[in-house]
């Protein structure tokens, strides 16, 4: 059966990449707060997910906690999301 | 191991972006037309079909509308539980406020064909376990149809869970008996039921004849014996058993969770009373795709019960299985000659007809307990009016989702998979105990004045709670494992 990566890591630039693809409801919300927290603030994470209402979850959370959404993207239903940790 | 290491490796090629946009709108305006095309073919094999093509357009309107706001009742309770976040909670309970008024107006006109549950520790026990297999299943019953047309596999899986385990449940005896309450196996005896039921075998049948028939239930206009007036309906069964408590849920999402947001986006430190209410308006239009969903579905579904009450009089019927019986498909009708026919949006038990019909083709006996036999009846899938809703769901969230260019094949891997599965089963057996889903025992019950929806949302939100603890602790300990840098 094929399966799904997670992947977490710094990146060349800086930032920090939360790859969750494959994953649904609650996990990928579970591990964007997750990976939120271990960030200094100022620092920005991108996330890549596939589960279309996680992502209403997240722009809420970011909201919640003050967290600026930089950048949305989707394509062929997986979203790239950078945010940047309050 | 390397910080970028997987935990699961490998995934099937998804086609390039830019060329699944293209083709997602003909795919949705196929998806269409081919549900037209069979539509066409029902009426042409009789006009009574209507009935239960109006099942399956207000299924494709539900799917539209859960695909569109990203509507997951599992999530109202799990996203507060697991990240705080209230979003779905706000929605649910909009859609509450508006079916219920919806619902107090048919009840007026008189075309209502909701039936109250019996109240017993049944209903939060049911709550209970069904909250924990939708927080490790990713979803509730709905929500797992408009992730399927969506493309999620694993929510596939969910749907095969919850209906074979429905289909086990209702039928099951052997070492199962041995669980049965000597009072319950009594007074299931002591019931004048037809021969072919056996049902003092299995701890449905006696779980059902020897436990809930004796219990009551009743809206609230019922048990106080109010007249059958419009405002009985209206301030009776809407506004005290479903406006009310829907309010002060939001009042306390607002005070205990947003308030502290809102104060901060404004740049104040207190509010004046009219300032609370702009800051509870602005929880309510927070996730504007949620609210408008839930609005939206709480509108449909008031209106999918003025439509069947509406058909169910011009036809002069009760129960689809007499527009069945009169086509001459009576192979799938209960003894009491009817099939499971709600008249409003309902998921679970139609799914467990699913599993008991693909059961009965392979040989096994599935008619003989009060659930099938009796009650609901097993009509085949292309004959089943709430099953097609059910169809529906997935069809309309997949001619949105492409539109939208959000379809997309997902295959679940093992971890996923595996939690589908525990997660299906325990929603399938926690919705035959509690009598429905999240849907049924809760959204249908408290719209329409039976406080015991309520009931079953407690003991959901305790199993959700409980399920999230669990799903964390598992995460914890998968990522302690992996190497992953969290």
């Amino acid at each position: 059966m094929a399966g799904a990566n997670i992947r977490f890591d710094k990146q060349a630039d800086g930032g920090y990449l939360l790859d969750v693809k494959g994953y649904g409801c609650p996990h990928v919300q579970i591990y964007t707060e997750k990976a939120l927290k271990k960030l200094a603030s100022g620092e920005e994470l991108s996330v890549v997910f596939d589960n279309p209402s996680s992502g209403e979850s997240i722009s809420f959370m970011c909201m919640l906690d003050g967290h600026s959404l930089l950048e949305r993207k989707d394509e062929g239903g997986t979203f790239a999301w950078r945010i940047r940790k309050a | 191991m390397s910080p970028d290491q997987v935990l699961d490796a490998g995934r099937p090629a998804a086609p390039a972006p830019a060329a699944v946009k293209r083709r997602g709108p003909l795919v949705s305006a196929a998806l269409l037309a081919a549900a037209l095309l069979v539509s066409l073919a029902y009426l042409a094999a009789d006009l009574r079909f209507g009935y239960l093509l109006v099942y399956a357009w207000f299924g494709i309107g539900y799917g539209v509308l859960l695909q569109y706001g990203r509507f997951c009742m599992a999530s109202a309770v799990r996203d507060l539980f697991a990240v705080g976040v209230p979003r779905m909670a706000v929605g649910v309970l909009v859609a509450v406020i508006l079916y219920a008024l919806i619902s107090a107006g048919i009840q007026a006109a008189g075309f209502n064909s909701f039936h109250a549950h019996p109240l017993g520790w049944h209903v939060p026990a049911g709550g209970l376990l069904f909250g924990l297999g939708m927080v490790l299943a990713g979803g509730c019953a709905s929500s797992s149809l408009y992730k399927s047309g969506e493309g999620n596999l694993g929510s596939v899986l969910v749907l095969f869970a919850i209906s074979f385990s429905q289909a086990w449940m209702v039928s099951a005896g052997g070492g199962l008996n041995r669980l049965v309450p000597e009072a319950w196996a009594r007074q299931a005896a002591a019931q004048d039921m037809p021969a072919e039921l056996s049902i003092t075998d299995g701890w449905f049948d006696q779980f059902t004849a020897g436990y809930l028939w004796p219990l009551g239930g009743g809206t609230l206009v019922d048990r106080l014996e109010w007249p059958a007036q419009w405002w009985s309906y209206l301030f009776g069964n809407a506004l005290l058993v479903a406006i009310l408590p829907s309010l002060i849920l939001l009042s306390l999402l607002y005070a205990l969770n947003y308030r502290k947001v809102y104060l901060r986006q404004q740049g104040l430190r207190v509010l004046s009373w009219r300032g609370e209410l702009r800051g509870l308006w602005s929880l309510l239009t927070q996730s504007r795709n949620t609210a408008l969903a839930g609005a939206g579905l709480g509108l449909l579904a008031g209106l999918q019960m003025l439509v069947t009450g509406e058909l169910r009089e011009l036809h002069g019927i009760f129960n689809f299985g007499e527009l069945l019986a009169a086509m001459g498909h009576t192979g799938g009708l209960s003894l009491q000659d009817s099939v499971f026919d709600p008249g409003y949006w309902y998921i679970t038990t139609q799914e467990a007809q699913w599993g008991g019909w693909a059961l009965a083709q392979a040989g096994v006996e599935m008619r003989d307990n009060l659930f099938f036999g009796l009650d609901n009846g097993l009509p085949s899938p292309w004959l089943n009016a709430p099953g097609m809703m059910s169809l529906g769901i997935i069809v309309g969230a997949a001619v949105l989702a492409n539109i939208s260019g959000e379809f997309k094949w997902k295959w679940p891997n093992a971890e996923t998979a595996l939690l589908a599965i525990a997660g299906g089963v325990l929603m399938g057996v926690g919705s035959r105990i509690g009598m429905g889903c999240n849907i049924g025992a809760f959204f249908a019950t408290v719209t329409n004045g039976d406080a015991s929806g309520w009931v079953f949302l407690l003991g959901m939100a305790l199993g959700g709670y409980l399920s999230v603890k669990l799903l964390k602790a598992w995460i914890d300990w998968r990522l302690a494992r992996s190497g992953l840098d969290f």
